[in-house]
C-alpha cells in the first residue's frame, strides 16, 4: 500500500505556481509603472496640503493667469491660484469616490452574478433581463438620469450610482464564471451532504470565481475614475470648492486658448491616473488568465 | 517516396527532452532510443507524467515552445528530423507523418461539415478538384463506414465518437504515410467501440504497410495491436522489446511492478488483494544519478542509487535497463495487509432496494428513456458493480439513487422505508447514509479549500461533530484512508490524482454511509494508483460492512470488486447475477460482445464478437428486444417484435433473452472465461 505522502519537491512546486504569480505581477514593466503612478497620486491625496506649496484654495496671488514660472510651476488660474498645488491635491476626492464605487460594484455585482449563475431558471432570467435594460443604456445617462431624479449633489450618492450601475456589468462576469463552476463536482457534493443554497454559492463557489471578481474589479476601477471625472466636468460630481482635477478642468475650459496650463496638467493628472490603473488591470488580468 | 529503403520509418537515438520552466531545464525525456521499422508497430507504455506524449509531439517537433531537443536525434525515413528548417518540416507533416490524438471531436472543426475535412485533405496532396470527393468517399469506405455518402454531408458533432474517431483515421491515412502515430486513439471510447477501432487499425496498417508508433498506458491494448513495445518511466526507456517477452516474461522491476497492479486473469477480492507500486514518480526535472525507478524499488541497493544502469540486453532484441534484471521476477511483492472480507449475507432485509426505476428525460421535444423499469436490490456489505456502453443508464440510475434526477416511475427504499425522490426532500440521515465518489477528483473536490476544512466539514454535516471530537474523528478518518498529517494542511492542486481520490472517499465516508455509489472512482487514474484505491474500497468494505453500487467500465476492475453484477443496455436491465456467473457464463449475447472486447494482456484472445453499428438511441429504441439490432445470436422475428421478459434463469441470476439458457450455455461453452 503505498504511504500517503507528498515529496517535497511536489511541495515546493505548488508553492512555487502560487509565487509566480506575484513574481509575474511585479516583472512586467507596465505593472510596474502603473503601480508606480498609483501610488504616487494616493500618496498625494493622503498627505494633502503638507505637500502643496501653496494652499490649493486659499492662496490667491494677485498675479491671475500667470503663465508657469520658477515660483508657480505650473502657473495660476483665473483666482491666482497655483495650479500646480491644485494639481497635487485633487486626487484626494477622486481617489476615494471611484475605488469605493467599485468596491460597492464588485460586492453588489457579484452576488447577483452567484444568485443568477447558481439558480438559473427564473431568478436568472428575471435578473438578466434587468441587467440587459441597464447594459443598453450609456453608463453617463443613466447616472446623470439617476442624479437628476435624486437631486442631490453629494459625493455620496454619485458613489452609489457609479457602483450600482457598474454591478450589472460585474455580475455579467461573475455569471459566467459561475455557470462554469456549478458543474462540477464539488458543488453536487456539497448540495448532496445538504448544505443551503447560501452556504453553497458564498463558501464553496465564490472563492473558485475570486479570479474573474478581482480581474473585473481592476478593469472596473479605471471606468470609474473615468465616470467620476466626467459626472464631476458636467456638474454632477465632485463639487467646488474641492481642487479636483475634473473640477478644475470644467471651471477653466473657456479660458484655454490662451491660458492652456489651468485646463492642460489636471486633464493630463485625470489621464495619467487612468492609464496607470488600467496597465495594473492588464497585468492582474495576464497573470490570471494564463 | 524518396527516402533510402533501408531507412525504418523512425529512428529515435539518445532522444534527450527538457521542458524551461522557471528559468531552469526540466529534463523530460532521458536518452530514449527506439526504432520502428517500416511496416511495424511499436507500442509505447508508461503511468500519466511518464514523457509518453512529449516523445509523440517532438517526434514531429511539435513540442510546446518552452520545449526542445537538447540532444540526440530523431529521423524520420532517414532524415534528419531535429535539424530541419520550416519548409522542410512542413513537407514533413503534410506528406510522412500523420498523428492521431485521443479526442477526436477536437482533431475535427465542428463548423465544417465532415466531407470539406475529408475531401481538404486530398486537395492539400494535390488531387484535382474535381476527384477529391469521390477520394473522400472512398477514405471513408476504408475506414468501414457503412454509409460513407451520408457521412460526408454531416457535421462532426451528428457522428458518434467512434465513429469520429474512423473520420480522424481515414484523414491521417489520406497522404499515405510511412509513420503513423497513435497517442491513445481509444481511451475515451467505449470498449466495444475501442475494438472495433482497434482491429481497423490493425486491419489497415497490414493493408498500407504504415510503420505505426501507438502510445498508450493501457498494456491490453498494446499487447493487442503491436509487435514490440517500450516500456517508459520518468523519461527513460526502461524495457523495451517483443510485446510478448516484455509482458510475458518481464525484466524490468517497474515492468514487472505494472503488470501485476492489474486485476486480470479473473482475479477477485476473496482471491488476493492486488499489488501496488509503492511511492510516487519523481517530480519533472529531479535530479536521477542513479536508475530512475531506485526509489520506488525493493531490489533496489546502493548501486541502484548512484550508477545509472546501461541498457542490458537480456535476449537478443529484449533490453532492460536494471542491474538486477536477472531477478526483476523476484521483486518482493508489494501487498497489502490481508482483511477478513466477510460473505455478504442476503437473507435479511437488503440495505437499498429500487423498484420499477424509470426516467424520462425530455429533449427537443422528444422523450429520451434514460431508463426503463430496473429493478434490484443490494444488501449490506455487497458490492452491486454496474456495467454497459455510455448511454446505457448507468449514471442515471445511480442519480436516481442519490436523488440527484426524480425518477419518473418507481422508488428507492433504504432500509425497508421509502425515500423521497429528490435529495432536497430527504433528511439528514438519508443523506448521510447514501453517499458518492465521483469519477474525477480534480473536480469533486473544492481547489480553494484545504483538504482538513473539507473533511472538517463533512464531519460536521453528516456525523453532526465539531469541536475536538470532530477532530478526533478527523484523525480516525485519515488514518483509514492513509492520508499523512501534512497532507490535512494542503489544497487539492498540491495533492496527486491518488491522494485526492483518497480525500474523496474519506469525505464519503465521513458519517458512516450504508451506501456508496462508486462512479469511475479509478479510471481516471493509474493503474498503480488504481490497485491501492481498490485495496482501500475492500477494506473499508470489510470494516464497515457498506455496500457499494460500483460503477465502470474496466471489467477487470468491476469483477475483482464486485459481489453481483448488473448489466444494462439502454436503460434496460439485461442480466443481473453474481459476478462469476456473469462473466464465466452462460451470459447475456450482449454481455457476452461486451466480454470479449475487452483486449487481454496476455494474448489469449478470445473470439471477438463483433457488434455492428451504433448504441441505437434511446429516444427511438428499438422494437422487441432492444438489444435485436446489434445481436449476433437474434433468433429471427419473435426478436424483433416481442421483448423477453427479465427471467430467473438460475437461482439468482435473471437474464433478457429469447435464447433458453441451456442452449446459451452450449453455445458460449467452448470459450474460457477471462478478462
Amino acid at each position: 500500500m503505498t504511504v500517503a505522502e507528498l515529496s517535497l519537491p511536489q511541495i515546493n512546486e505548488a508553492r512555487a505556481a502560487r509565487g509566480e504569480r506575484l513574481r509575474l505581477l511585479m516583472r512586467s514593466p507596465g505593472v510596474l509603472i502603473g503601480a508606480t503612478v498609483v501610488v504616487f497620486w494616493a500618496a498625494c491625496a493622503l498627505l494633502g496640503n503638507h505637500i502643496t506649496p501653496y494652499d490649493p484654495i486659499y492662496h490667491q496671488s494677485p498675479d491671475v493667469f500667470a503663465h508657469p514660472s520658477s515660483s508657480h510651476w505650473f502657473g495660476t488660474d483665473r483666482l491666482g491660484r497655483d495650479v500646480f498645488s491644485r494639481v497635487l491635491a485633487g486626487s484626494r476626492d477622486i481617489l476615494s469616490v471611484a475605488p469605493l464605487a467599485t468596491l460597492l460594484g464588485t460586492v453588489v455585482g457579484a452576488s447577483l452574478g452567484l444568485v443568477t449563475g447558481y439558480f438559473r431558471g427564473l431568478v436568472d432570467d428575471l435578473v438578466s433581463r434587468v441587467i440587459d435594460a441597464v447594459l443598453a443604456l450609456p453608463l453617463i445617462i443613466i447616472a446623470v438620469t439617476a442624479l437628476a431624479a435624486l437631486g442631490t449633489k453629494s459625493t455620496w450618492t454619485v458613489t452609489i450610482v457609479i457602483g450600482l450601475v457598474f454591478a450589472p456589468i460585474i455580475a455579467r462576469t461573475v455569471r459566467a464564471a459561475v455557470l462554469a463552476e456549478r458543474d462540477l463536482d464539488y458543488v453536487q457534493a456539497a448540495r448532496l451532504r445538504g448544505e443551503g443554497s447560501f452556504y453553497v454559492m458564498f463558501v464553496e463557489i465564490l472563492p473558485n470565481v475570486m479570479a474573474p471578481i478581482l480581474v473585473e474589479a481592476t478593469v472596473r476601477l479605471g471606468y470609474a475614475i473615468f465616470a467620476v471625472a466626467s459626472l464631476t466636468f458636467i456638474g454632477f460630481g465632485i463639487q467646488l470648492p474641492a481642487p479636483d482635477w475634473a473640477v478644475q478642468v470644467a471651471d477653466n475650459y473657456t479660458f484655454m486658448d490662451p491660458d492652456w496650463w489651468t485646463v492642460l496638467f489636471p486633464a493630463a493628472a485625470i489621464a495619467s491616473l487612468v492609464v496607470a490603473v488600467n496597465l495594473v488591470s492588464d497585468g492582474v488580468q495576464q497573470a490570471y488568465e494564463r | 517516396m524518396s527516402a533510402e529503403p533501408v531507412a525504418p520509418a523512425l529512428e529515435l537515438d539518445e532522444l534527450d527532452v527538457a521542458y524551461r520552466v522557471r528559468g531552469t531545464d526540466r529534463q523530460v525525456l532521458r536518452g530514449v532510443s527506439l526504432t520502428v521499422g517500416r511496416g511495424e508497430s511499436v507500442g509505447l507504455v508508461g503511468e500519466s507524467g511518464c514523457g509518453k506524449s512529449t516523445a509523440a509531439l517532438a517526434v514531429v517537433r511539435y513540442l510546446p515552445r518552452n520545449g526542445r531537443v537538447r540532444s540526440g536525434s530523431i529521423r524520420i525515413d532517414g532524415r534528419d528530423v531535429v535539424s530541419m528548417g520550416g519548409g522542410e518540416l512542413r513537407k514533413l507533416r503534410g506528406q510522412r507523418v500523420s498523428m492521431v490524438y485521443q479526442n477526436p471531436g477536437s482533431a475535427l472543426n465542428p463548423t465544417i461539415k465532415v466531407g470539406r475535412q475529408v475531401a481538404e485533405a486530398f486537395a492539400e496532396l494535390g488531387v484535382p478538384r474535381g476527384e477529391v470527393t469521390d477520394r473522400a468517399r472512398d477514405a471513408l469506405a476504408q475506414v468501414q463506414i457503412a454509409d460513407p455518402g451520408s457521412v460526408l454531408g454531416r457535421y462532426p458533432h451528428q457522428l458518434s465518437g467512434g465513429m469520429q474517431q474512423r473520420v480522424v483515421i481515414a484523414m491521417a491515412l489520406a497522404k499515405d504515410p510511412s509513420l503513423l502515430i497513435l497517442d491513445e486513439p481509444t481511451t475515451g471510447l467505449d470498449a466495444t467501440v475501442e475494438a472495433e477501432v482497434l482491429e481497423l487499425v490493425s486491419q489497415l496498417q497490414a493493408e498500407l504497410h504504415t510503420a505505426v508508433l501507438f502510445i498508450s498506458h493501457n498494456l491490453g491494448v498494446i499487447a493487442k495491436m503491436c509487435s514490440r513495445v517500450g516500456v517508459l518511466y520518468a523519461g527513460r526507456l526502461v524495457e523495451e522489446g517483443p510485446v510478448e517477452t516484455v509482458l510475458q516474461d518481464p525484466r524490468h522491476p517497474y515492468t514487472v511492478g505494472l503488470l501485476r497492479c492489474i486485476p486480470r486473469g479473473g482475479v477477485r477480492r476473496d482471491h488476493a488483494r492486488l499489488d501496488t507500486i509503492p511511492g510516487f514518480l519523481p517530480s519533472l526535472g529531479a535530479p536521477l544519478p542513479g536508475c530512475v525507478f531506485a526509489d520506488r524499488c525493493a531490489l533496489a541497493d546502493d548501486r541502484c542509487h548512484e550508477e545509472e544502469p546501461p541498457s542490458f540486453e537480456v535476449v537478443p532484441g529484449h533490453s532492460s535497463r536494471c542491474w538486477y534484471h536477472e531477478r526483476a521476477h523476484d521483486l518482493p511483492r508489494a501487498l497489502a495487509a490481508d482483511v477478513d472480507d466477510p460473505v455478504v449475507d442476503r437473507s435479511g432485509e437488503p440495505v437499498v432496494r429500487f423498484e420499477n426505476l424509470g426516467k424520462v428525460f425530455a429533449q427537443h421535444g422528444h422523450d429520451v428513456h434514460a431508463l426503463v423499469g430496473v429493478s434490484g436490490e443490494l444488501w449490506p456489505g455487497e458490492t452491486l458493480g454496474l456495467v454497459g456502453e455510455s448511454g446505457s443508464g448507468k449514471t442515471t440510475l445511480a442519480r436516481a439513487l442519490l436523488g440527484i434526477v426524480e425518477p419518473t416511475t418507481g422508488a428507492v427504499t433504504l432500509s425497508g422505508r421509502e425515500l423521497a425522490p429528490r435529495f432536497a426532500k430527504r433528511s439528514r440521515a438519508d443523506l448521510r447514509d447514501l453517499q458518492i465518489v465521483f469519477q474525477n477528483p480534480d473536480s469533486a473536490l473544492n481547489r480553494r479549500h484545504a483538504v482538513r476544512r473539507i473533511l472538517l466539514r463533512a464531519l460536521q454535516k453528516s456525523a453532526g461533530l465539531t469541536g475536538r471530537a470532530a477532530d478526533t474523528k478527523l484523525s480516525d478518518l485519515a488514518e483509514r484512508v492513509r492520508l499523512s498529517e501534512r497532507t490535512l494542511t494542503q489544497k487539492p492542486v498540491q495533492l496527486s490524482g491518488g491522494l485526492k481520490q483518497r480525500v474523496a472517499i474519506a469525505r464519503a465516508f465521513a458519517g458512516d454511509p450504508k451506501l456508496v455509489v462508486c462512479d469511475e472512482p479509478t479510471s481516471a487514474l493509474d493503474v498503480s494508483v488504481q490497485a491501492a484505491i481498490l485495496n482501500l474500497l475492500v477494506e473499508l468494505q470489510a470494516e464497515r460492512g457498506v455496500s457499494y453500487l460500483f460503477i465502470s467500465h474496466d471489467l477487470g476492475v468491476v469483477r475483482y470488486l464486485s459481489h453481483r453484477i448488473a448489466v444494462l443496455y439502454l436503460g434496460r436491465l439485461m442480466e443481473l447475477g453474481p459476478a462469476e456467473v456473469v462473466f464465466d457464463g452462460p451470459h447475456h449475447p450482449y454481455t457476452e460482445a461486451l466480454l470479449s472486447a475487452v483486449p487481454t494482456i496476455d494474448g489469449t484472445e478470445r473470439e471477438r464478437i463483433r457488434l455492428e453499428g451504433d448504441v441505437p438511441s434511446a429516444a427511438d429504441p428499438p422494437s422487441g428486444c432492444v438489444f435485436h439490432t446489434r445481436c449476433p445470436r437474434k433468433l429471427g422475428a419473435i426478436c424483433e417484435t416481442e421483448e423477453p421478459p427479465l427471467a430467473e434463469v438460475e437461482h439468482g441470476h435473471l437474464m433478457r433473452c429469447h435464447i433458453p439458457v441451456e442452449e446459451l450455455r452450449a453455445l458460449q461453452g467452448k470459450q474460457v472465461a477471462l478478462t
